[in-house]
């Protein structure tokens, strides 16, 4: 943060002025010392840091807020150091001393100081007013045209579906995901977005702003990333609107991939999972008849693919959003994470949720009601050791 | 010799439990309203204390989810409507009488009634911990995540709660009104009324027109939990709910706020021994954030989709309140400056209000940049900014005036050493707990959340706002046993402790029930310190010599039979009733009902019919002693 020395030069100057008006606060100095040095380490403290912060944008979406919030910043910490250097000359300079017994002058103000300090704010407000209400029509702008990669997001308690509409394979099935984005590199991404319960907040901090995710409504947001990340460092996010009792455990990630590699991984994800004929998967296959209650899942079956499990569209505003029960679960050998971006995707992991959902990530699944698509968490199906070991097999296996 | 008569008229101070649960006396009900506050603050803090220890590491294990959510909606909850709020209704009750030289308040039965709708709606939504879970949807409530889960009654809790707590606020309200606007002694016009008193009638007009707002969202929320209808959930409008919560909402805001500024304005200038600066600039700037505070509401839903227009308009508006709220400070500087500043506790508070609230309103000023807010909304930094405002302005400058007044109350100081570690320790656990929550909330800390994974950075700064929340903790246990030690073991005040400036400090400490023994003729803003005090040619202050120990004796105030307007008639004070305790209680029993529907007609039908005879009592008992007891 380049105004982690700005403190210390006024500062400074303050100091100095205390030498001169007041003999004996110079013994004080240490302790003036103490503070800017921590003041100075709270600000250097502001410069950003961990892959979830706003402050070092990883986009030109997130660029455009952050310069807006530098320049409001250094702005406000200059007011601020004139306010509190006022306050603090006031209070010491205008302190009753031992033995001064004299009465101040009655001043009852000044007209002119109001005016003066009624006018110096509007036009400081003004200053940021105006790149304000520009920043607002830039940020918000929904992206168009061909070359825009057009994703419909449905937040559900408590994870995210994504949508995307327009990559089909050839039976018109569009790939349809959960909470891991994939985008590719320096392309506008326009999230469509709607909820199937509650308010959710998509928010992806070193990409963008939040925006909220209103069941009724439709609202946009435009992503854009400059680089690929790391296979094992997407840019993390999360819920940030509060919607009941897993709110925390609603998280993102943003994989942002170059476009070679985001055609590859589209391909990858519109291609069917296949039925497992044998050994653990094949039991697990079996078992997976209880799953499909409310997940659902594309197979290659005998006349090509098929969908397996309750496929489920809502309609908003002219619309039509993937909203299903549950995540689909074509490719989640291949997902890093599961839970909503929660628990890293390993057999471990996966025998405890299969044991215990709720035991591992709060949820409610006693008060689901299938029927009128109200689904808040998976429940606990008593699943035997053996049914849990060939699930895994199935699941890792469909990558 | 007017003085002897009159004690011989007055009434005498009643004792015992009872004396209380009847009491119409506006200074028992404004204690009362302060010590319920006081407990509600040490609840609220613990539910605080225990949200910062799940936070302390990531995936803390100290609370369920569940339990998380319960807190943290209850902590606000709490904290906003049971705590900083009745606390300033504490200080108005107990002062506005006193700083416009009445004897009471206009209506003191309804008075009494406001005080127990408040007491029992908070024992009511405090006990839902125990009688099925506490609201968990957010003090906010939002829509249709308050309607959904209409299997729990924790929401109906809010919904109530919520409701009574405002009927209780709006009487109130309307009672201070009417105190300030019909009882003023003679001479003490609008423009001589100390700005404490000024600011109540600004929160009460706030109130007044905001709370039914928030109350009609409330029954629709209600109504789409129990009957079915469709305001906010189903095919409802969720944004509906926001509109009018944030309606209620925002000015509520100011409501906290404007108070504790009120009392730094009474504070600063009596230790700097100046006039308030600018005083009208200071009465129309606190008018105009209550005019402004209900043109901002949307400020807090930049996220929600309102469209850029809209998101521009609220913008600027939002910005604009820090003009007013920047010439507040300027005053206060202002009076300061050239002024003789002594660091007694109440001014220590006082300055830290104002050094504190600088943060917040810049913080604010940095949301009403609406690009920037949208990353900061809902983030710790919201957190930490309304904190600022909220506990660095409101907290400090309530704190303020319990230092400044506590000699008024009981005729004893708070002891200064004990008060000096309050300071200390509450501006280090203040600083440590909520500083930091600026970082965390720019690095990408979400609000509202029960844990949070490893690998994203936040843990340090966690730990350092959790040991400094343990700070702020033990600095108001501190000031907790100051309190109880000074009011029977402090050192005596006198009357006029602070060679104060308002009425308040012309009669004695604690004040007799009639408050006044002859009602105060008043020429000047500060009139207790014009007959203190006279300017030399340079503008300085010379005390008049006819003034002893910081009483004033009877000649100086009586000014002749005539003109204290007749104060034998004035003696008369207000009879105690057990009705609104009656009243207050029915409606209770009737909320509780209507939490546990259907089983709960029964209830509503018994609580109606206890209200109705508090009502009838009410309205039939005679409102004065018996004219023939002597």
């Amino acid at each position: 943060m380049p105004l982690a020395s700005t403190p210390v030069a006024i500062a400074g100057k303050v100091k100095h002025d205390q030498k001169k008006a007041i003999p004996g606060v110079a013994r004080r100095s240490p302790r003036l010392v103490g503070l800017v040095a921590l003041l100075a380490l709270v600000l250097s403290a502001c410069s950003g840091s961990g892959p979830q912060t706003a402050l070092n944008p990883e986009g030109p979406i997130g660029r455009t807020i952050d310069d807006l919030w530098e320049l409001v910043f250094i702005l406000a910490t200059v007011v601020f150091v004139i306010v509190q250097a006022a306050l603090i000359y006031a209070i010491v300079r205008f302190r009753a001393r031992k033995g001064d017994d004299s009465e101040p002058v009655q001043v009852h103000g000044n007209t002119r100081l109001e005016i003066l300090w009624t006018i110096i704010p509007v036009v400081i407000l003004a200053a940021i007013g105006f790149p304000t209400v520009r920043g607002i029509f830039d940020v918000r702008a929904i992206a168009e045209g061909a070359d825009v990669l057009q994703v419909q997001v449905t937040g559900h308690q408590w994870w995210w579906e994504f949508e995307y509409v327009d990559l089909a394979d050839e039976t018109g099935r569009t790939l349809v995901t959960a909470n891991e984005l994939y985008i590719p590199e320096d392309t506008e991404v326009n999230l469509t977005m709607t909820s199937a319960d509650v308010i959710h907040s998509f928010w992806v901090p070193v990409l963008a702003g939040k925006r909220d995710a209103v069941p009724n409504r439709v609202s946009n947001l435009t992503l854009i990333a400059d680089n690929p990340t790391p296979p094992d460092a997407p840019h993390p996010g999360q819920c940030a609107e509060y919607c009941g009792l897993a709110h925390a455990d609603m998280r993102i990630k943003v994989h942002v991939r170059t476009q070679a590699d985001f055609d590859a991984w589209v391909a990858d994800q519109l291609t069917p999972a296949t039925i497992p004929t044998e050994g653990a998967a094949a039991a697990g296959y079996e078992a997976f008849n209880t799953c499909v209650a409310c997940h659902n899942v594309t197979v290659m079956g005998e006349n090509g693919p098929e969908d397996i499990g309750v496929v489920r569209t809502i309609e908003v505003d002219g619309v039509t959003f993937t909203s299903s029960l549950a995540p689909n679960l074509t490719h989640f050998g291949g997902r890093d994470t599961f839970g909503s971006g929660t628990f890293e995707n390993n057999a471990e992991h996966l025998a405890q949720w299969l044991a215990d959902p709720s035991e591992l990530k709060p949820m409610r699944p006693e008060l689901n009601d299938i029927p009128n698509g109200r689904i808040l968490g998976m429940p606990n199906f008593n699943l035997s050791s053996d049914d849990i070991a060939n699930l895994i097999a199935l699941l890792e296996g469909w990558e | 010799m007017v003085l002897d008569s009159s004690k011989d008229l007055a009434p005498a101070e009643p004792t015992g439990i009872w004396s209380w649960i009847t009491t119409v006396d506006h200074k028992r009900i404004g204690l009362l309203y302060g010590v319920t506050a006081l407990i509600a603050f040490f609840v609220a803090g613990l539910e605080a204390l225990l949200l910062r220890l799940q936070l302390t590491t990531a995936n803390g294990t100290v609370l369920s989810a569940d339990a998380y959510n319960q807190l943290f909606t209850m902590h606000g909850l709490t904290m906003l409507l049971v705590v900083v709020m009745p606390v300033g209704a504490a200080f108005m009750n107990y002062f506005i009488p006193l700083h416009i030289g009445a004897r009471d308040v206009a209506f003191p039965r309804a008075n009494a009634f406001s005080y127990w709708l408040f007491l029992f709606s908070t024992i009511m939504l405090l006990s839902s911990f125990v009688l099925g879970g506490a609201p968990d949807g957010g003090w906010f409530g939002y829509a249709p995540l308050s309607t959904q889960l209409d299997e729990f009654v924790r929401m109906d809790y809010y919904a109530i709660g919520a409701q009574l707590l405002g009927i209780a606020s709006i009487m109130a309200s309307a009672n201070f009104i009417a105190t300030v606007f019909t009882m003023r002694a003679p001479g003490m016009n609008l423009m001589r009324i100390p700005v404490f008193t000024w600011m109540a009638v600004v929160v009460s007009f706030l109130l007044i027109f905001s709370l039914p707002i928030f109350g009609v969202g409330l029954f629709q929320m209600f109504f789409d939990r129990n009957f079915g209808t469709q305001f906010f959930g189903g095919g409802g409008d969720p944004l509906l709910w926001q509109h009018l919560f944030w309606l209620f909402g925002h000015p509520e805001v100011y409501v906290l706020i404007l108070p504790a500024m009120g009392i730094v304005s009474e504070v600063i200038p009596v230790f700097s021994r100046k006039p308030l600066f600018g005083y009208p600039f200071v009465v129309f700037s606190g008018i105009a954030i209550g005019f402004m505070g209900f043109g901002v509401w949307a400020h807090h839903m930049y996220t929600a989709g309102l469209g850029p227009v809209a998101e521009a308009g609220f913008g600027v508006a939002t910005m604009m309140i820090a003009v007013p709220t920047g010439v507040k400070i300027f005053n206060w500087i202002g009076t300061m400056w050239g002024g003789k500043v002594r660091f007694e506790l109440p001014m220590m508070f006082a300055i830290g209000f104002v050094s504190l609230f600088v943060i917040g309103g810049l913080s604010g000023v940095l949301h009403s940049v609406v690009p920037s807010d949208y990353q900061q909304h809902d983030s710790y930094f919201v957190v930490a900014h309304f904190h600022y405002v909220l506990f660095g302005g409101g907290v400090f400058g309530y704190v303020a005036g319990a230092y400044y007044w506590f000699p008024k109350w009981t005729g004893r100081f708070l002891d200064q050493r004990l008060g000096q570690w309050h300071f200390w320790l509450m501006l280090l656990g203040f600083n440590l707990t909520f500083a930091p929550m600026h970082i965390l909330g720019l690095n990408g800390m979400a609000r509202r959340t029960y844990r949070y994974p490893e690998g994203l950075g936040w843990e340090f700064w966690n730990q350092v706002a959790t040991v400094g929340s343990f700070i702020i903790g033990i600095s108001f246990l501190i000031f907790a046993w100051n309190l109880i030690k000074s009011r029977k073991h402090g050192v005596a005040a006198g009357s006029d402790p602070w060679d104060g400036r308002t009425l308040e400090w012309s009669i004695p400490s604690p004040p007799p029930v009639h408050n006044f023994d002859e009602i105060p003729h008043v020429e000047h803003v500060d009139d207790f310190w014009h007959r203190k005090y006279a300017t030399d040619e340079e503008g300085r202050a010379v005390r008049m010599p006819d003034v002893t120990g910081g009483t004033i004796a009877p000649e100086t105030t009586t000014g002749g039979e005539s003109e204290g307007g007749g104060h034998e008639d004035d003696m008369h004070m207000p009879s105690p009733s057990y009705y609104p305790i009656v009243a207050a209680f029915g409606i209770i029993i009737t909320g509780y009902g209507f939490v546990y529907l259907p089983g709960g007609w029964v209830a509503v039908g018994v609580g109606a019919l206890v209200t109705l005879w508090g009502f009838f009592g009410w309205s039939l008992e005679p409102v004065t002693r018996d004219e023939h007891h002597d």
